[in-house]
């Protein structure tokens, strides 16, 4: 029966509505898992590892075992500082960060070595040889060294390589940053620097191959074997600016998934549905003929598995085309190449398919086993309607696991449902509200009667047209509008002013004169802030016991020391999310206020009496505000800020950050400043920023490729809701030509009636996708949301011309085909 | 109601072919005849003889495979679609088997729907005035689903008279009704034919509503078989 339904054209509709569906939805979750596997190790390349054990004690072989024994990648390195002196010479020596590593360094990125042909640098095909030291563009300046000289490292004398434009790790915190020395692992001996007392920092560098899914779990088996001074990192623990630019590509690209999902239900719902009226006749006939009601089930079920099973194998491939279609017109503006696809993304897709025809087909099939056999002689017998409490719940069950599923993040999950779903009733509200001002509104004519009359024949079935309409075209919104606009807040919230060197340990007697550089060059209005250095011992009066956080990244948090700031007002780039911030007349024990991430990491409260150890003496103060800090925002951010004077009198440094313009002239602004200050550093953060800024253009191009693919769902549910009723309307259409309706009568009909159905979808999509912007801009992703009159334009404008288009063209052919064949085969 | 020279209604070797597997079935095979105005002329026949591919092509609802059908002097295989349509509102009126009332429209809109399409201003209430001589003053505003099968086909009658017809076509119109109901229907489609002077066209196989016409047209296999003059 299915070929012979297949045959007759029957299942097309549905099993196109299937394949695109799954294909649509397989292409996002293909691709979205490839591009965020790539940007994962794109941020890899910062570290120039997926992860890093470091230690301040050498590092056991059981790290290295471990991660063999998962099939990982892993080398040793070596990092510590020692003065570097230019061989031969009296030259001043240099304070330099040396780092001793392995052939086949970096596992992932690579250097960068300077060459004037180049700006950016060219790619290095080899690591340091044994005897040789690459310096980097700092370090070879200020020893005044190139290529062939000699310089010496401890007790070693080695020749200069190549100089270093960039290398990996630039991403390990800004205060360690210095000049760089790059040195074979196997001179580590001849130095002779590895002596007691000698602080140096030990490493093991791990690299996931393509394929192997091991790291994670290897992450989590070394985690739990630390012990005290050894510490594991991966991307994500890196620097909270690549870890918040990382989520967020992670929530575009979910909400992407999450957008096709739904859309994905409405068309196999409304195509599934309009399958049951399609054939209450042969389920009618089937009974008549001695089918029990199981029987009759039994065959249509199997006719629908069979069908949810091709089609969603179909889609399938079709996703592995689209995506590798993505990828090949991807690649060429990704600087990381995508990781080939893995299969969980097809297996979900595929699952998704026959879950989705499952939950919304079934309460249909179950109407249809239940045919009255009498409709054989009676077609007017009122249609079996699918149990209203069944559908509703199978389908809010399959809509929600799969949502659960696809979301991964709770809150965006349950903002894109609460929007969906309130979306839903209003849009069912407003059906109903339109329903009768059309029956008080005076009707003229046959053209604007007769296509209203469609719209209130059955209030229930108008509402949800409208509402799945709305869907569609909310959809279309969410990932046109307001996706741009989501993007360029985004975007905006890094603007391309944001400051491009850090300026540390300055003194306060040096604080003005440092002040008024910056301001010479930079932002006129740039400071500097207060820094002091405190350890977190006490906790409510009692001492702090790091071992209770299991987390280490908890656990590294709290041993570590706290930069603390004084501020009379809530700094720009922060958000009070508990508690009030102090005034700016506040006195110095007016409490203290913390960033509301570390304070749940160190389960801190609004309230707790946190105690500090700064340079031997105690600093109590109550957490009276938690903020939340912008850390895209790339200026001086601390998680800790007292009331002015609350610091006065403790050991105290400042800190600042400028944009300084590229090229030469910040050289020589730097260079003049450090001659006048020479304790003072200057921290070139421009690299990081460009980094971020390159994901950040990523993520927006992966976005809007994987939104054409939503927006074919979109346009799906938009002909399914018509074609749902397109029976119907041939049969209206065939009686209105039998009494004599032109075909310009027929056609006015059903514009107005698209025009009004259009428009109304157009105001409830553009007011959910407004709603449904905000809460993702405000709670999700925290930036400021402004939302445009644009959305209403679109919206309405558009989705009242689609709307009334697509009727238009799914109709047309009503007026043409002769009435009499029509009435027989629909009356 | 002296039958005039000119007919209302010829048709003319008139043939229906359709594909049927392999072959083509002729549904109806070279049949002619003429109608003039005021005739009431049923066309009889077994299930399957073609009496409503009959009717339909008369009506200029389908196309013929060959020959040529004229209404009121006007050949339909001149006209397209829309003129056809446009033939149907000045001239025909129809009455059918399962009604075929618009369900999104009340038994008023449903009346109103020829004059409105005719453009006639005062479409609401000819459409009312209509449905109070069918008895169905007090239910204007139902809507088809809540009307018995009886009152369906009244408003049905009351739509095929309201555009002022000179030709009504009914096919089998007590097909779908019980025995006592199906007489009321006929009663009036007759009473209210009569009243207006309309040329009426009804296909039937109840051989006692076909015994209200003036003429009786045959069909067997789509071919004309019989063609009596009733007193």
């Amino acid at each position: 029966m299915l070929a012979r339904d297949w045959r007759s054209g029957e299942l097309t509709v549905l099993a196109a509505a299937l394949v695109l569906a799954v294909g649509s939805m397989g292409t996002v979750a293909f691709f979205a898992d490839r591009v965020k596997t790539a940007l994962t190790s794109q941020a890899g390349l910062l570290l120039g590892a997926d992860a890093m054990i470091s230690s301040d004690r050498p590092l056991p072989d059981s790290f290295a075992k471990a991660a063999r024994a998962r099939g990982l990648e892993s080398m040793p390195a070596l990092r510590f500082s020692s003065m570097v002196q230019k061989a031969g010479g009296d030259a001043a020596p240099v304070l330099a960060n040396v780092k001793a590593v392995s052939d086949g360094y970096p596992l992932r990125g690579a250097i960068l070595l300077a060459d004037g042909a180049h700006p950016d640098g060219v790619r290095a095909t080899r690591s340091p040889a044994r005897g040789e030291a690459w310096p980097d563009e700092r370090l070879a300046q200020r020893l005044g060294v190139s290529p062939g000289d000699r310089l010496t490292v401890g007790e070693a004398t080695l020749v200069v390589g190549p100089v270093i434009r960039q290398e990996p790790e630039v991403m390990t915190g800004i205060m360690s940053s210095g000049p760089r020395l790059l040195i074979n692992h196997d001179d580590l001996a001849a130095t002779n620097l590895l002596q007691p007392g000698n602080r140096a920092t030990w490493r093991l560098m791990v690299a996931e191959p393509t394929g192997r899914k091991t790291l994670a779990d290897f992450v989590q088996a070394v985690a739990a074997e630390l012990k005290a001074g050894q510490r594991i990192e991966s991307v994500r623990d890196v620097q909270p600016e690549i870890r918040q630019t990382l989520d967020r590509a992670e929530q575009f690209l979910g909400l992407s998934a999450l957008v096709a999902v739904i859309l994905a239900a409405v068309a196999v719902a409304l195509t599934s549905s309009r399958y049951l009226r399609r054939h209450l006749d042969t389920a009618a006939m089937l009974r008549c003929l001695g089918a029990s009601e199981a029987r009759t089930l039994a065959l249509f079920a199997t006719q629908f598995a069979v069908l949810g099973l091709v089609a969603s194998a179909a889609g399938v491939v079709l996703a592995l085309g689209g995506q590798a279609l993505l990828g090949s017109v991807l690649a060429s503006l990704a600087q990381a190449d995508l990781p080939p696809p893995s299969a969980a993304p097809g297996l979900a897709a595929f699952a998704t398919g026959v879950l989705l025809l499952f939950g919304f087909a079934l309460p249909p099939l179950l109407a249809l086993a239940n045919v009255p056999p009498l409709r054989v002689l009676r077609r007017d017998l009122p249609r079996p309607r699918p149990s209203a409490i069944l559908a509703y719940a199978l389908g809010a069950a399959v809509i929600g696991v799969l949502i659960a599923w696809q979301a991964q993040d709770v809150r965006t999950g349950a903002i894109v449902v609460a929007g969906v779903a309130g979306l839903i009733l209003v849009a069912a509200f407003a059906a109903w509200l339109l329903i009768v001002v059309l029956k008080r509104l005076p009707q003229r004519g046959v053209t604007w009667r007769f296509g209203l009359a469609n719209l209130r024949r059955r209030p229930l079935a108008s509402s949800l047209q409208v509402g799945a309409l709305a869907l569609g075209l909310m959809a279309l919104l969410l990932l046109t509008v307001v996706r741009g606009e989501l993007m360029r807040n985004w975007r905006a919230s890094l603007p391309p002013d944001a400051p491009n060197h850090f300026v540390i340990n300055v003194l306060p007697d040096q604080v003005d004169g440092v002040r008024a550089a910056m301001r010479s060059i930079g932002d006129p209005e740039v400071d500097l802030y207060p820094m002091v250095r405190g350890r977190l011992v006490k906790v409510n009066g009692a001492p702090l016991d790091t071992r209770q956080f299991e987390d280490p990244r908890s656990r590294r948090l709290a041993e570590r020391e706290f930069n603390l700031s004084t501020s009379d007002s809530l700094p720009s780039t922060n958000r009070v999310t508990a508690g009030a911030f102090w005034r700016p007349d506040a006195k110095p024990d007016a409490g203290l206020s913390m960033e509301d991430g570390i304070a749940g990491n160190l389960r801190l409260k609004l309230g707790d009496e946190v105690t500090f150890d700064i340079a031997g003496t105690p600093v109590s103060a109550r957490i009276t505000s938690l903020r939340k800090v912008d850390w895209d925002s790339f200026r001086p951010n601390f998680f800790t800020l007292f009331p002015p004077g609350a610091l006065d009198g403790m050991p105290t440094s400042w800190i600042g950050a400028v944009r300084l313009p590229e090229g030469a002239k910040a050289g020589a602004w730097v260079s003049a400043l450090l001659q006048q200050y020479p304790n003072v550093l200057a921290i070139d953060v421009g690299d990081t920023i460009r980094q971020i800024q390159s994901i950040m253009d990523q993520v927006s191009r992966a976005v809007e490729f994987v939104f054409l693919f939503t927006l074919l769902g979109g346009l799906l549910v938009l002909q399914a809701a018509i074609a749902a009723t397109q029976d119907e309307r041939r049969f209206d259409a065939a009686i209105l030509r039998t009494i004599g309706a032109s075909s310009r009568q027929l056609s006015a009909a059903q514009v107005a009636e698209f025009l009004v159905l259009g428009a109304l979808a157009g105001v409830l999509a553009a007011g959910g996708a407004t709603a449904i912007g905000w809460a993702l801009a405000d709670r999700v992703f925290t930036i400021p949301y402004s939302p445009s009159a644009w959305v209403w334009g679109y919206g309405v404008i558009g989705g009242t011309v689609v709307v009334a288009l697509a009727g238009w063209i799914g109709t047309r052919n009503t007026a043409r085909q002769p009435p009499l064949a029509v009435i027989r085969q629909l009356g | 109601m002296t039958p005039t020279d000119a007919p209302l209604v010829r048709a003319e070797r008139l043939t229906r072919t359709v594909q049927s597997g392999d072959s083509p079935l002729k549904i109806l095979d070279d049949v002619s005849f003429a109608i003039e105005p005021g005739a009431s002329v049923a066309i009889v026949g077994a299930s399957g003889s073609g009496k409503t591919t009959l009717l339909g092509l008369l009506a200029g609802l389908d196309r013929p495979s060959e020959g040529e059908v004229w209404i009121d002097g006007q050949a339909l295989s001149g006209l397209d679609e829309d003129a056809r349509a446009s033939m149907r509102q000045r001239l025909l009126g129809f009455v059918f088997q399962s009604f075929q009332l618009l369900p999104a429209l009340t038994a008023l809109e449903n009346v109103m729907l020829p004059l409105e399409l005719a453009g006639d201003g005062a479409a609401a209430s000819k459409a009312r005035t209509w449905l109070e001589r069918v008895g169905l003053g007090r239910r204007t505003t139902h809507y088809p689903r809540q009307l018995s099968g009886g009152e369906q086909q009244r408003v049905a009658i009351a739509r095929a008279f309201a555009g002022d017809p000179k030709l009504l076509m009914a096919d089998e119109p007590t097909g779908n009704l019980d025995g006592a109901t199906g007489a009321e229907v006929a009663d009036l489609m007759f009473r209210l034919n009569h009243e207006h002077g309309t040329t009426l066209v009804l296909v039937t196989h109840d051989s006692a509503l076909a015994s209200r016409c003036s003429r009786r047209l045959s069909l067997s296999s789509g071919r004309l078989v019989g063609d009596e003059r009733l007193s």
